[in-house]
Formats: C-alpha cells, sequence, structure tokens
C-alpha cells in the first residue's frame, strides 16, 4: 500500500482554509495552530480526514484558565491535542473562548471525545454546543462552582470551635430531625 | 423511585426516573427493562466504579458508567505547589504504577525548562518504568483471573508483585509511593542489593509467566469466558480514544515507547505484541506477552547501564547534593532557593505522553514564568477506557461485564485523579 507522504500541517490548512489560521505558535517544537472557536469541527475533520495528515487520534482536550492574565485574546484556552497515528507526530489545536461563550462540540467526529468535553463542562464551566450529555461527570451533579477555574480557591474546612459548631452544622450535608 | 420510611414521614430518596430521559431506553421508562446499580462497592469493578445498567434479563440493554467517586483534586492542588512538589502528588493517581505518572510529569517540567537528563539517569528511569508496568500487569491478571473464578491466580501474582515492591523500597525507600523520578534524572544512585535483587527475579520471573500461562491461556473455562466478549473495531477503539494494550488487542499498532520514543527507549530491542479479534482474550494475550517483552528491556537495560551521574547537575533547577553543602557558599544558595521557591519555568505550554501500563498518559503542563505551573492535566488512559465500557457492554450478561472491566485494566485513582 502506497502510504501519502506527509505534508506540512499548517501551510496545507492555510492554503485550503484560509480564513480558519488564526495564529502559530511553536514553542519547544510543538506546533500549535490557534482558531476560532467556530471553525474548531471543521478544521479538526479536515486534519483528520486529509491524506497526508490524518491526525485520527484524539489525545487529550485540555483547558487552561487564564485568570488574572489579560494578555490573551479569552479568558480561557482550551486544546486539542492530536496525533497522527501513520505518522507519529503530534499537533496541538487551540482555541480561546471568554466566559459563557461555546465551543461547537467534536463528538461527531470523535466520540471518545464525550467526556473530556464533560470534564471541561464540569472543571472549567467552558459550554459545547450540542454536546450530547452535558452532565458533570467527576463533581457531584450538585456541585456549585467549577473547580479548575483560577478563582475558584482551593478551599480548607473550617476548624470548629464550640462559638461556631452550630453555624458549621448548619451546612453539613447529613439528615437532620 | 423508591420509599424509605424516616421515622413517621415517608421520603424520596432516589433519583428520579425523568433525569435519565435520553440516556436509556423508552423501555426502561414503562418498566419494561430493569435499572440496576452496579457498585460504587462492588468489588470487581476495581475501585469505585459506579455503572448503572439497563438490563433486559440477564442481557445488558444500556451501560451508563459514573464516575469521580474518587476525585481528590489533584490537578489543582499541583497548581499550589513548586513544580518539584508536585512529583509527589503524582504518585498518588494510578496507584498500581506511581513511576508512570512520575515520569510524565517530569518529562514535561524537563520540556518546559528545558532540562536534560543524564543517560545513567534514563537507563534507570527504563528499569523502573519497565518494573512497575510488570507490577501493574501482575495486578491486572490477578484480579481479571479473581473476577472470572480463578483464585490461585491472584495469589500467585501478588507473591511476584511483593518482589517488585521490595525492590521499590530499595530504590527510593517506599514500597508503592516513592517519587523517586525527580525532574533532572532519579533521587537517587542505584543502591548496592538492587542490581542482585533484580538479577535474581529476572532469573525467576520467566518461570512464574509459563505458570500463569499454564493456567490460564489453553484453559477452556478461560476461553469460554473471555473469547468473543467485549469485542471493540480498531476504527471504533481509535475513535474512542483508547490506547494501550487495549487498544493494541484490537491489533492498531501504536506503542509510544515505538512511535515517538522517550528516555533512550529507541535503544532496546523489543516487539509489540498485537491482537487481532480485539476481544477480552487478545487484550488478555497482549499483555502477558508484554510481560515477557519488559524482561528483555530491563536485561538490555542492566547490561547496558552507563557509569556517572543519575541526575543532571543544572544547578538552576536541580539541588546541589549534601555534601557540597558544607564547603561551597553557592551550594547553600542553590539548595534554599530550590527548597524555598523552586525554579521559574517560562509561561508556554507542553503537552507529554508516555506508554503507561494502562495506555496512553499525558501532560499538559502550563507555566507562569513564575515557580508554579497555571495548569496541569494529565490525560489518563483509565478515563478514556471507561467510557469505552459504554460501548462494549451492550449485548453482553453481566457476567461478561465483569470480563470487560477486567480487561480494558482500569484504575479509578487513575480516572478520577
Amino acid at each position: 500500500m502506497q502510504i501519502p507522504t506527509p505534508l506540512d500541517a499548517v501551510e496545507h490548512l492555510k492554503a485550503q482554509m484560509p480564513d480558519a489560521v488564526d495564529d502559530v505558535h511553536i514553542f519547544r517544537d510543538e506546533t500549535t495552530i490557534i482558531i476560532l472557536p467556530e471553525n474548531v469541527p471543521a478544521v479538526l475533520r479536515f486534519l483528520r480526514d486529509t491524506p497526508g495528515l490524518v491526525y485520527n487520534y484524539l489525545s487529550d482536550i485540555s483547558a487552561v484558565d487564564y485568570y488574572p492574565d489579560y494578555s490573551r485574546p479569552a479568558r480561557f484556552g482550551v486544546s486539542y491535542h492530536l496525533y497522527a497515528l501513520l505518522y507519529s507526530r503530534r499537533l496541538r489545536v487551540k482555541t480561546f473562548v471568554d466566559e459563557d461563550e461555546s465551543i461547537p462540540t467534536v463528538t461527531s467526529i470523535w466520540p471518545g471525545a464525550n467526556w473530556l468535553e464533560r470534564e471541561i463542562i464540569d472543571m472549567m464551566g467552558i459550554p459545547f454546543a450540542d454536546h450530547p450529555d452535558p452532565r458533570r461527570v467527576l463533581m457531584p451533579k450538585d456541585w456549585d462552582g467549577h473547580p479548575h477555574r483560577r478563582d475558584y480557591p482551593l478551599g480548607y474546612e473550617t476548624v470548629q470551635f464550640s462559638f461556631n459548631i452550630e453555624e458549621i452544622m448548619k451546612h453539613k450535608p447529613f439528615a437532620k430531625e | 423511585m423508591t420509599d424509605m420510611i424516616v421515622g413517621e414521614e415517608t421520603r424520596k430518596i432516589e433519583a428520579s426516573l425523568e433525569e435519565l430521559r435520553g440516556l436509556v431506553t423508552e423501555r426502561a421508562m414503562t418498566g419494561e427493562t430493569m435499572l440496576l446499580n452496579m457498585g460504587p462497592h462492588h468489588p470487581s469493578t476495581h475501585g469505585v466504579l459506579r455503572l448503572l445498567l439497563e438490563l433486559d434479563g440477564e442481557e445488558i440493554v444500556t451501560c451508563l458508567p459514573d464516575v469521580g467517586f474518587l476525585h481528590t483534586g489533584i490537578e489543582k492542588n499541583i497548581e499550589d505547589k513548586t513544580y518539584e512538589k508536585g512529583v509527589t502528588l503524582t504518585d498518588r493517581m494510578d496507584y498500581l504504577s506511581p513511576m508512570s505518572n512520575n515520569m510524565v510529569f517530569c518529562m514535561a517540567i524537563e520540556k518546559l525548562v528545558d532540562l536534560d537528563v543524564p543517560e545513567r539517569g534514563q537507563v534507570i528511569r527504563v528499569i523502573c518504568l519497565e518494573l512497575s508496568r510488570i507490577a501493574s500487569h501482575l495486578v491486572w491478571l490477578g484480579t481479571q483471573a479473581i473476577d472470572l473464578g480463578a483464585m490461585s491466580v491472584f495469589l500467585y501474582c501478588f507473591r511476584e508483585r511483593e518482589k517488585i515492591l521490595d525492590m521499590f523500597e530499595m530504590l527510593s525507600g517506599q514500597r508503592m509511593m516513592g517519587s523517586y523520578f525527580r525532574p533532572g534524572g532519579v533521587w537517587r544512585d542505584l543502591r548496592p542489593e538492587f542490581l542482585p535483587a533484580l538479577e535474581a527475579f529476572l532469573e525467576d520471573f520467566p518461570r512464574r509467566v509459563d505458570d500463569y500461562e499454564a493456567l490460564l491461556t489453553k484453559n477452556p473455562i478461560w476461553l469460554d469466558r473471555t473469547q468473543g466478549i467485549g469485542i471493540i473495531e480498531p476504527d471504533m477503539a481509535l475513535a474512542l480514544g483508547l490506547s494501550g494494550a487495549s487498544l493494541r488487542g484490537s491489533g492498531v499498532n501504536w506503542d509510544i515507547r515505538k512511535a515517538t520514543p522517550y528516555s533512550g527507549y529507541e535503544k532496546y530491542q523489543f516487539n509489540v505484541p498485537l491482537g487481532e479479534h480485539g476481544d477480552v482474550y487478545d487484550r488478555f494475550l497482549c499483555r502477558i506477552y508484554e510481560m515477557r517483552e519488559c524482561m528483555k528491556i530491563i536485561r538490555q537495560a542492566v547490561d547496558n547501564l552507563p557509569d556517572g551521574a543519575f541526575r543532571s547537575d543544572d544547578r538552576k533547577f536541580v539541588p546541589p547534593p549534601r555534601r557540597e553543602l558544607g564547603q561551597s557558599m553557592e551550594a547553600v544558595i542553590h539548595h534554599f532557593k530550590l527548597w524555598t521557591e523552586g525554579f521559574s519555568a517560562p509561561d508556554e505550554e507542553v503537552y507529554v505522553a508516555i506508554e503507561s501500563p494502562r495506555g496512553e498518559i499525558g501532560c499538559y503542563l502550563h507555566g507562569t514564568g513564575g515557580n508554579k505551573p497555571r495548569r496541569v492535566r494529565f490525560k489518563t488512559p483509565s478515563f478514556m477506557h471507561i467510557q469505552a465500557l459504554e460501548h462494549m457492554a451492550p449485548g453482553h450478561f453481566i457476567a461478561d461485564l465483569v470480563a470487560m472491566i477486567g480487561s480494558v485494566d482500569i484504575v479509578l485513582g487513575d480516572c478520577d485523579r
């Protein structure tokens, strides 16, 4: 079987979808293609289906919260880590979103993205549009807030003393008479 | 819905069926199929995995895994620590192979700050990684066998694992949570008693693997219980994000040690066993053969163990050894700086992936320019593998689901982090 010669992802993407690529960033041989959130499914599908690129494995979807640093285009960065089994190479596709801004889901491209996106919904509070099952995955369903945001405190339990024990007990979830 | 009598009043204590609409079939709404809760304390769920099963008789119609019972906020906690202190927490994720977690986190730090590991350090790391791969596979084999009713295999496996844990104790002073890998190499050099113990283990272990195979590989009950169960097609396995032996059982040739070698894996001769049918039995065979390949790698690593430093001597990232502290003022300064403030890493992001015993474990590390990371994220194989149960289980019996859970080799600490 003839294996198509590998293409350069950035150049090929720029040639085929000129509007999609916002910026390209290279650090320690890792290429990051920065795109707009609405282009995510189209770009990922293109990268997966084009012969010579075939980024057919979605390694991970990672989200990072840049709060309180405002030098980035938006508060959150969401990175899709792709891997091409045929050529053994990796690529990061990154998009920036602000609070309450949603990203189209990629579950139709990789069913495995389902839980990865659910984790971001849960821990970062970034909504994914048209996600088939947007429940929390790690935290309990009645949990308040999104723990991996930078403005969410690590938190400790208040130390109980006789003067504050009643106040603390009021908020404990166990059954009361 | 269940009613529970508490004192005089009656309270509804369970979630309503309405919440599950769309997740289970319409037949469950009418009561035609039964909803059954399996776990989180079921012994064959390997920890605290809860599965909500929709059953038609004994046949599974839908399987909804529910995770998060072991979520300990490790990623969030590392964000509040300096880089080197975070290594200790990574041990606690995948508690059956803590060395792989140490490795991926250290590699991410090394990539972020551009730190090299000396050759001896790399070879020691490979020995440890392969030993922990064997230890992890032994637990997997023992629990998989005990789930399917073969009690003695479990005891044999734990006997061998004990020897590996003893060796880890020699290296790091701890049997499991050693935090032996540090940015720039390993914590200390090999102890004099380690290599003889390893030689004895290498001598003894191939015979033990033969024993396991004699007990299981051609055992008709084992074949009945595992062949044709939980089949996952190669395309589907890739799309679901499976990795490691669970993916190779479906015949996809992807081993990160071969495809994108790290820590000098390109220098070792070893084979990557592949399955054919993608069922529980093929995944079982893959892991059994992998144990034999691990032996080969350790053998080559021990034979070619170079002399020299086991940890980088870049004093901006690696604290000086104790003996220098009495003689050099500069060493005292570095020691103080590194153990109080730690080192700084650039405001950039890296992603590193290695082949853990379970599959691809990845670390996404984002620095701030300061001494603490902005974001640490671990892509863990168990998380993806539990998700795949949803697609594997329908159409099988509950008894076979137990075989499937074992065959994808999950660790809930790894899944929930």
